[in-house]
């Protein structure tokens, strides 16, 4: 037997190549084996999966025999099936740009610093300094806040949270139920209609704004709620001073350096 | 003014800046002019070689060889109660004063200036009483 096995290894020939690959690329850059040799000495026959049977496509008709009727009655025509198309552009048209409306799929991402409940400082706008109560996020993205309007006649308002820097206080808002018909729809300004009277243009004037009924109701709902909330807080009573306060800076206070 | 604390052997520092930043260590041995071994085996520092630009030497120092192990500093900062005297001194409750009020939040700054002007308000009134009385007396 070991005879027999010493004269096939003679005649199989030292393996001079042991450790690298097969195939590697000669001095001159080209491959040692060409993909026809490759495909013997790897034996991929064995491997090659059977081709399925190209499928029959049913030849759609091009054109259509139609019958001729009206003035030159009688006879067959030939009518194409897809009609040509009547303009051929002489420019290449443009592709319309993606619709930026990211938005409708999701409403916006929120600083993680504000949560329900947080006490932020308004920065700008008529309310600017006040501390007020984060109540939640609505579809649009922007923040319901609340004054409370006893405290600081701030009253249930939308602010983008940009104008916003949320302090490290929290008030625990679970308790606050916010009405249903609080949405953007509720905040939306109510445009007035510039209709042409006897034709001239009505004297829209800037119509000052005065809360409805329903906005009072709301606002009292909903404040009676939160100030309930803040009391039940063991530092309730000082918060309460602190949302009525309003924020500034002093001498040597750097917003970059505090922590808020 | 002659200096008072010295670069020696046994001095403690405050570490002011880089990776063991607010922790003390004494110096066990002088590398150059710049830098020294320093170990703090009871404050957390390990022993090595530090930038003295980036330490503040204290006036608390003990005695141990220069180039003395681990187990010898650790037991002499012990002995001296290096860390207790440390802690007690104005400079390190000064730190920690700073750092509190760093970290102060808004509603903390609030408070703070409220009991602040409680506090002025008593002060005031006691010594305006005090001040009615003695001009009553024409003392003033």
């Amino acid at each position: 037997l070991h005879c027999l096995i010493h004269f096939i290894k003679r005649r199989m020939g030292k393996n001079k190549n042991k450790g690298s690959p097969r195939n590697y690329s000669l001095a001159s850059g080209v491959a040692r084996f060409s993909r026809a040799s490759m495909f013997h000495k790897k034996a991929v026959y064995k491997f090659l999966k059977k081709k399925a049977p190209a499928k029959k496509t049913e030849k759609k008709a091009v054109f259509v025999e139609k019958k001729i009727g009206g003035a030159k009655n009688g006879g067959t025509r030939m009518v194409r099936v897809r009609k040509l198309p009547n303009d051929y552009p002489t420019a290449v048209k443009t592709a319309k740009r993606p619709n930026r409306s990211c938005q409708k799929s999701h409403p916006p991402k929120l600083r993680s610093s504000i949560t329900p409940g947080v006490v932020a400082i308004v920065l700008a706008g008529v309310h600017k300094g006040k501390h007020v109560l984060v109540l939640k996020q609505l579809a649009s993205g922007l923040l319901l806040i609340t004054g409370p309007m006893s405290l600081n006649g701030c009253p249930l308002r939308r602010i983008n949270q940009r104008f916003i820097i949320a302090t490290k206080t929290k008030v625990d808002v679970s308790s606050v139920k916010v009405p249903e018909n609080i949405n953007d729809a509720y905040f939306a300004r109510v445009k007035a209609e510039n209709v042409k009277k006897d034709g001239v243009f009505a004297d829209n004037k800037k119509q000052k704004y005065t809360p409805s009924d329903e906005r009072k109701k709301d606002q009292g709902e909903v404040d009676k709620q939160v100030l309930a909330a803040i009391s039940k807080n063991p530092e309730g009573a000082m918060l309460k001073k602190y949302l009525a306060s309003v924020f500034r800076l002093q001498k040597g206070q750097f917003p970059h350096q505090m922590v808020f | 003014m002659p200096f008072k604390k010295f670069v020696e052997i046994g001095r403690v520092a405050y570490i002011a800046d880089g990776p063991c930043q607010g922790k003390i260590a004494a110096i066990v041995n002088v590398i150059d002019q710049n830098k020294v071994l320093i170990d703090g085996p009871t404050s957390g520092v390990s022993r090595q070689a530090y930038p003295l630009k980036q330490m503040h030497l204290t006036n608390l120092s003990v005695k141990f060889p220069f180039n003395a192990s681990t187990k010898v500093v650790r037991k002499e900062l012990e002995a001296n109660k290096v860390d207790e005297k440390w802690a007690d001194s104005a400079w390190c409750q000064r730190i920690k004063a700073k750092a509190v009020r760093k970290s102060m939040t808004d509603f903390d700054r609030f408070k703070l200036r409220k009991a602040k002007s409680q506090r002025n308000r008593i002060v005031t009134i006691a010594l305006n009483g005090k001040k009615k009385a003695l001009r009553k007396a024409g003392k003033i």
